[in-house]
């Protein structure tokens, strides 16, 4: 089986941690890891890993097209944009961690399979990540849902600059998922910050109005989807299984990280991380012709 | 002049949280009208937690913010209308903007007392369109004076032409409030204000130890309509800071007119200290909470107290309502 070979830009607390799981992957290996400035501790890390690094942001994914398969866009929407106009020239595959929604929006644990053709493919928000299994599970489940609203809490030290700057990027691409994946006319995102300490581990709770809900029908469905994100995201756990309460049915789910690069209760980064990494796996078998 | 104190009323959005957020156009145009009349400088108007906060996570509202905002903005000449908003709840593109094209004067961005960086874009927007933008750190019993000053900086740095300290929860005493306010008046350029809630009875002593402290900005509203225990009574805070020469620019007759008429138009129950407020005051929970922790509660047949006393341990912050059914479900199970 030959390895797919990734590319990583964008030397922060995503790309970092995505490299290390890439490392670890019997799928993939990271043939090159992109930032802007060499003494970031992201750069430290992937020279300490013996991982060939690029200072030369963009541009060195084109000096090195010729060995790249793949390559994760970890930088912002702004950037992914401009990254995308040249990498479609080269003819990679992109998956892109940011919400800036070039390509077809993915959550592996429902629709894996339907994006194996596209170049570029979109992670959504890690609380996307979360909530839109859950969200999937409902609209397969249930008729006539009026309205599904996902709240999300995280750890405040897990929320970098960026996260910060763009919560309403965050909110806006959240519901369109939602609305997407669940086929609901509407639908409502919330984010929290806890800064308590010791650090709380992202939870998401997931608000449905339905009229006349299939509660036994909803539990069949959650179980299954249940299997299939634990397949990818160990950590992924249902903390209060659904129920029918004031006139809505409520799920709440914990999502723990793997403590890679990051620290554990960090989940909100690390599911977004292990969904990319699922889907670059399955790119990589679609290759070999392992499946 | 040194002894002016700007008020801001907020009845009209914290008092969305002890109606469960069921104000009508009709309760919006009585008090706006009167609070007007009145001479209030800001009548502030929403759902209790502010533009776009309507959700299962804390309340449906009644009406949506077009209709308050718009019934508001039709009832007022003289006093500003203000909003509170919350980024992580409310955007620019689907709330914010619409608010300012009501004409909405005043817009209050609030975030958790530790997190003043997320109202950077909210704050910015709001100074682009040639709005007044205040800067809101709730929940702020939960920070040391340094750390609020230096979320507060942030803020002003974003453009906040003022700071408020909100004790969301009614957990501080008037030593609490000398120290935070005196930190945030000596290290900032801009005014700053307190927003008081009334758990453990203090509200009206907070609001005077804040003006003492060097504060220019209070909050309060009608018989003290709000979440929880309630905020600071309006009308008592006026006479009190009459009494003490300050200047509010409010006819006291007649804010005590207003207060009559919200008594019997909108309050539904006149707030009170309720046995559970005390524990929620002493644990330091978001107010907001009230409600929700009694329907569970009382659901699950659980000493409410117990649910406050938990959510404080778990350090639980505004906008964290589903957390109240999982303590909730966690106390169950402990009692089996």
């Amino acid at each position: 089986m030959k390895k797919i070979r990734v590319a990583i830009i964008g030397s922060g607390n995503i790309g970092t941690d995505l490299l290390i799981k890439v490392q670890r992957s019997e799928y993939l290996t990271c043939v090159l890891f992109v930032g802007r400035n060499l003494s970031s501790p992201g750069m430290a890390k992937a020279i300490n890993l013996g991982v060939k690094v690029s200072d030369e942001s963009i541009d060195g994914i084109v000096k090195n097209a010729d060995v790249i398969d793949l390559v994760f866009d970890a930088t912002s929407a702004k950037d992914a944009k401009y990254h995308w106009e040249i990498i479609e020239k080269l003819g990679k595959t992109v998956i892109d961690m940011t919400p800036a929604k070039l390509g077809a929006l993915c959550i592996p644990a429902v629709n894996l399979e339907d994006i194996i053709k596209e170049r570029n493919i979109n992670m959504i928000t890690c609380g996307g990540q979360a909530s839109i299994p859950m969200a999937y599970a409902i609209g397969k489940s249930q008729k006539n849902i009026e309205y599904i609203e996902v709240v999300s809490s995280i750890a405040s030290r897990s929320a970098g600059p960026a996260t910060r700057l763009n919560l309403d990027e965050y909110v806006d691409t959240t519901e369109q998922g939602i609305k997407l994946f669940a086929k609901v006319p509407n639908a409502k995102a919330i984010l929290n910050l806890n800064p308590a300490e010791p650090c709380i581990d992202m939870q998401t709770t997931i608000f449905a109005l339905v009229e006349n809900p299939d509660m036994e029908k909803l539990e069949i469905e959650i179980n299954k989807i249940l299997v299939k994100i634990q397949s990818y995201v160990p950590g992924y756990s249902l903390l209060v299984p659904p129920m029918y309460e004031n006139g809505r049915i409520v799920i709440m789910v914990k999502a723990q990280g793997l403590g890679d690069y990051l620290p554990k209760y960090a989940g909100n980064l690390d599911i977004i991380n292990c969904a990319a990494i699922a889907v670059a796996e399955n790119f990589s078998k679609v290759h070999n012709n392992i499946n | 002049m040194t002894n002016h104190i700007l008020i801001s009323d907020p009845t009209l959005r914290d008092g969305s949280h002890a109606i469960a957020h069921q104000l009508t156009a009709e309760h919006v145009a009585i008090y706006s009208k009167a609070a007007d009349e009145a001479g209030v400088p800001i009548v502030e108007v929403g759902h209790g937690n502010g533009l776009g906060a309507s959700s299962m996570q804390v309340g449906l509202s009644l009406n949506d913010d077009k209709t308050l905002l718009e019934t508001a903005r039709n009832n007022l000449s003289k006093s500003k209308l203000g909003i509170h908003v919350i980024p992580g709840f409310a955007t620019i593109k689907r709330d914010l903007s619409l608010a300012l094209d009501i004409g909405v004067d005043v817009v209050r961005v609030a975030s958790h007392c530790t997190e003043a960086d997320i109202t950077q874009r909210h704050l910015g927007y709001v100074r682009e369109k040639g709005k007044e933008a205040y800067g809101v750190l709730m929940m702020s019993h939960m920070a040391t004076a340094e750390t609020l000053l230096q979320e507060a900086l942030k803020m002003e740095l974003y453009g906040a032409e003022g700071i408020i300290l909100m004790d969301s929860a009614g957990a501080y005493l008037p030593s609490d409030v000398d120290e935070k306010i005196s930190k945030l008046v000596n290290g900032l350029k801009v005014p700053v204000g307190f927003h008081a809630h009334n758990n453990l009875g203090m509200a009206i002593a907070n609001s005077i130890a804040a003006i003492n402290s060097g504060a220019k900005i209070l909050d309060g509203t009608a018989r003290g309509f709000g979440a929880g225990a309630g905020n600071a009574q309006l009308e008592v805070l006026i006479a009190v800071l009459e009494k003490m020469n300050y200047i509010t620019g409010i006819n006291l007759y007649k804010i005590l007119d207003a207060a009559d008429l919200a008594e019997k138009h909108i309050l539904q129950i006149i707030p009170s200290i309720k046995s559970e407020s005390v524990i929620s005051g002493l644990s330091g929970v978001f107010s907001g909470f009230a409600k929700h922790v009694n329907r569970i509660s009382k659901e699950y047949n659980v000493d409410p107290r117990d649910v406050y006393v938990e959510l404080g341990n778990r350090r639980v912050v505004g906008g964290q309502e589903d957390l109240i059914i999982e303590v909730v479900m966690d106390l169950v199970t402990k009692k089996k």
